[in-house]
C-alpha cells in the first residue's frame, strides 16, 4: 500500500516560493540595496568617498575597538566555558543566565550605564574630572560600550562545543603527568578551535558594528570619536547616501564573510559529529 | 553560592570561575546596576510621573507593539522557511540557508539605512506601497518592517533543527494507519514543534522590543507618534535630563526580563503536556 510521505508538489512548490519572496523581500534586497547605492556613481565615487579623511579615522577607531574587546571576551569567554562545561558546580544556572543579560539589554540602555558610572552626572564623573581624565565622549567608554554588548558572544559558542567534547581526553593526558596549562594547550583547545573561530569572528563582527550603544557614550566628535557605523549616520543624515553606503558596504562584507565562516564552520563540526557517531555505533 | 557538586581531576575550578564571576561583575553586573542606584534617587511619585507622561507611554506602546506585531509576523513566515529547508530540496539551498543569520550579522546602522531607502516614497519597494496607500516609511509600519529584518532568524534557527529531528517513522506510521498529511502536521509536527516556535518568538521579541540602530533611521522619530523608547531615552540625555532617561530605561529592562520569565514558564508548560501525551 502506498501512502503519502510528504506534500504533493504543488504544494511543495507553492511553500517554498512563499518562503523564497519573503526571503528576497526581506533578506536579499537590503543587502542588494547597500552595493546598489554605494556603486550609483561608479567605482571610482566609492573609492573616493572611501579615502575621507574622517571615514579613514573611523575605521582606525573601530578597528582600535574591536582589537581591544574581542581578545577580552575571548580569554573570558574560555574561562567561562572550562568553569561551565567542565565541572558540576551549584549556581550553574544563573551564573548561564547571567552570561546572556547583555543579550536581552536594548544597546542604548548599554551605553546608558556607562554615562551613569563615568558622565559629568555619573558616580565617578566628579573625581574623573578632578584628574583630567576622560571616559565618556572618548575612545575608553566607546570600547567599554562595546565589551559590554559583545560580552557573552565567545562564551555562548564555546560552552556547547566544550560540553561536547566531555572530560575524557582531559582526564587521561592529566593521569599521565601533562600539567594543567600543558593539557588545555595541547588536548582542549586543539578540541574547540572551530568553535573558538566562529565565537572570534561573530565577535568581531558586532564589536566592529555596534551603533546604539556607542553612540549614547561617544559625543560624535568628527575624525575623534566616530566608529565606522556612527560615521555612516553622519554621511547618510548630511544626505550624502553614496558615502554613507560605500562605508556601510565594508561592515555588509564584514557581515558576510562572518557568514561564510559559519557555514565553514558548520561544515566541519558535522563530520566531527557524523564521525563522533559512528565510532559510538 | 557556586560549591562543587563531585570532586574531579580536572584542574583550574578556582581560576575559571574566580575569573567569570569577577569579569561579569565588573563589565556587567556593577554598571547595571547603576540603573536601580539612579533610579532610588528620585522618589516614587517622580519616577511615576516620568514613566506614565504621554510622551513615554507613546514610545513604550510603538516599541513593545512594534515588536509584538513583527515577531507575530515572523512566527508564520519564519515556521514556513524553517520547513521549506529542513524538508525540501531546491536549487540554492545552501546559499539560502546560510543568509538566514544575514540579518543577526549586520550592523544595525546599515540595515537601517538599507531599509528606509528601499521603503521611502522612491524607494525600490515603497514607489509600490505608496501606492497601494501604505506609508511603509517614517510610520509605525515602517518600524514594523525593520523588526520583521531583525527577528527573522532568531525564529528560523530555533524551529529548523526541532523540525528536522522529528522521527520520520513515526509519520510514517500514522500515515500507514490512514492518516492525511494535514492530520500529521496537527497531531505530531505540530506539537513537536509547539516549544521551539514559543522560544523563537521569545528571543525575537526580547531583541526587538529595544532594537534602536536599525529602526531609528526608518521611524520618523515625531515625539509621542513614531518615536520609539530607546530614543526618547537618548533624547532625555541629551537634555542632561539623567533621571528622567534612566527611569524610562529601567521599565523597559524589566518588562522584557519578566516578558523572558514567561516565554520561559510557557515552554515549560508546553513542552512538559507533550511529555504528558
Amino acid at each position: 500500500m502506498s501512502y503519502a510521505r510528504t506534500e504533493s508538489p504543488i504544494v511543495r512548490r507553492s511553500l517554498i516560493g512563499i518562503a523564497l519572496i519573503y526571503l528576497v523581500l526581506f533578506i536579499f534586497l537590503p543587502l542588494f540595496i547597500v552595493f546598489a547605492t554605494a556603486l550609483q556613481k561608479g567605482i571610482g565615487y566609492y573609492f573616493n568617498s572611501l579615502a575621507d579623511v574622517d571615514t579613514i579615522a573611523a575605521i582606525k577607531l573601530t578597528v582600535i575597538t574591536a582589537l581591544i574587546a574581542v581578545p577580552l571576551n575571548l580569554v573570558f569567554g574560555v574561562a567561562a566555558s572550562w568553569a561551565i562545561a567542565k565541572f558540576d558546580f551549584r549556581g550553574k544556572n544563573i551564573l548561564l543566565t547571567l552570561i546572556d543579560v547583555p543579550l536581552s539589554v536594548s544597546p542604548v540602555i548599554s551605553g546608558l550605564i556607562f554615562v551613569l558610572l563615568f558622565g559629568l552626572q555619573g558616580i565617578f564623573g566628579p573625581w574623573l574630572r578632578e584628574h583630567g581624565w576622560r571616559i565618556i565622549f572618548a575612545p575608553p567608554a566607546i570600547i567599554l560600550a562595546t565589551i559590554f554588548v559583545t560580552f557573552p558572544m565567545v562564551a555562548r559558542e564555546l560552552i556547547p562545543v566544550m560540553k561536547s567534547q566531555g572530560n575524557d581526553e582531559e582526564e587521561a593526558a592529566l593521569t599521565l603527568g601533562a600539567s594543567g596549562w600543558k593539557t588545555f594547550w595541547y588536548v582542549t583547545l586543539p578540541n574547540i578551535k572551530w568553535g573558538l573561530l566562529y565565537g572570534v569572528i561573530l565577535c568581531n563582527a558586532r564589536a566592529m558594528g555596534e551603533f546604539g550603544a556607542v553612540s549614547v557614550v561617544s559625543g560624535h566628535i568628527r575624525g575623534l570619536t566616530n566608529t565606522l557605523p556612527l560615521q555612516i549616520e553622519i554621511l547618510y543624515n548630511d544626505y550624502n547616501f553614496t558615502a554613507a553606503f560605500a562605508a556601510a558596504s565594508l561592515l555588509a562584507f564584514l557581515a558576510l564573510f562572518t557568514l561564510v565562516i559559519k557555514s565553514l564552520v558548520e561544515y566541519r563540526f558535522r563530520a566531527e559529529l557524523n564521525a563522533v557517531r559512528k565510532n559510538k555505533i | 553560592m557556586f560549591l562543587l557538586k563531585q570532586k574531579t581531576t580536572i584542574p583550574g575550578f578556582h581560576l575559571a570561575l574566580g575569573y567569570t564571576v569577577l569579569y561579569l561583575s565588573l563589565i556587567v553586573l556593577i554598571p547595571l546596576s547603576m540603573l536601580f542606584i539612579k533610579t532610588s534617587t528620585i522618589s516614587f511619585s517622580q519616577f511615576w510621573s516620568i514613566v506614565t507622561a504621554p510622551r513615554t507611554l507613546a514610545a513604550y506602546r510603538l516599541s513593545f507593539g512594534a515588536a509584538f506585531i513583527a515577531s507575530f509576523i515572523n512566527i508564520f513566515f519564519g515556521f514556513l522557511i524553517a520547513w521549506v529547508l529542513a524538508r525540501y530540496n531546491f536549487p540554492g539551498k545552501k546559499i539560502v540557508d546560510a543568509l538566514i543569520d544575514f540579518p543577526f550579522a549586520l550592523p544595525t546602522a546599515v540595515a537601517g539605512i538599507a531599509l528606509t531607502t528601499l521603503y521611502t516614497q522612491n524607494g525600490l519597494l515603497g514607489q509600490y506601497l505608496y501606492k497601494l496607500g501604505i506609508q511603509s516609511a517614517y510610520s509605525w509600519t515602517g518600524v514594523v518592517l525593520a523588526l520583521i529584518f531583525i527577528g527573522l532568524p532568531f525564529i528560523v534557527r530555533t524551529v529548523e533543527p526541532v523540525l528536522q529531528e522529528i522521527d520520520a517513522e513515526i509519520e510514517d506510521a500514522a500515515a500507514s494507519l490512514g492518516a492525511g498529511r494535514f492530520q500529521i502536521f496537527r497531531r505530531i509536527i505540530f506539537p513537536a514543534v509547539l516549544p521551539s516556535l514559543i522560544t523563537g518568538f521569545s528571543l525575537a521579541f526580547a531583541r526587538t522590543i529595544g532594537e534602536y540602530g536599525s529602526v531609528v533611521f526608518i521611524a520618523g522619530n515625531m515625539p509621542g507618534k513614531t518615536e520609539i523608547a530607546p530614543l526618547l531615552i537618548i533624547t532625555k540625555l541629551e537634555q542632561f535630563d539623567y533621571s528622567g532617561a534612566t527611569a524610562i530605561a529601567l521599565v523597559m529592562l524589566i518588562v522584557s526580563f519578566i516578558l523572558l520569565a514567561l516565554t520561559n514558564l510557557a515552554q515549560w508548560w508546553a513542552s512538559r503536556r507533550i511529555g504528558l501525551n
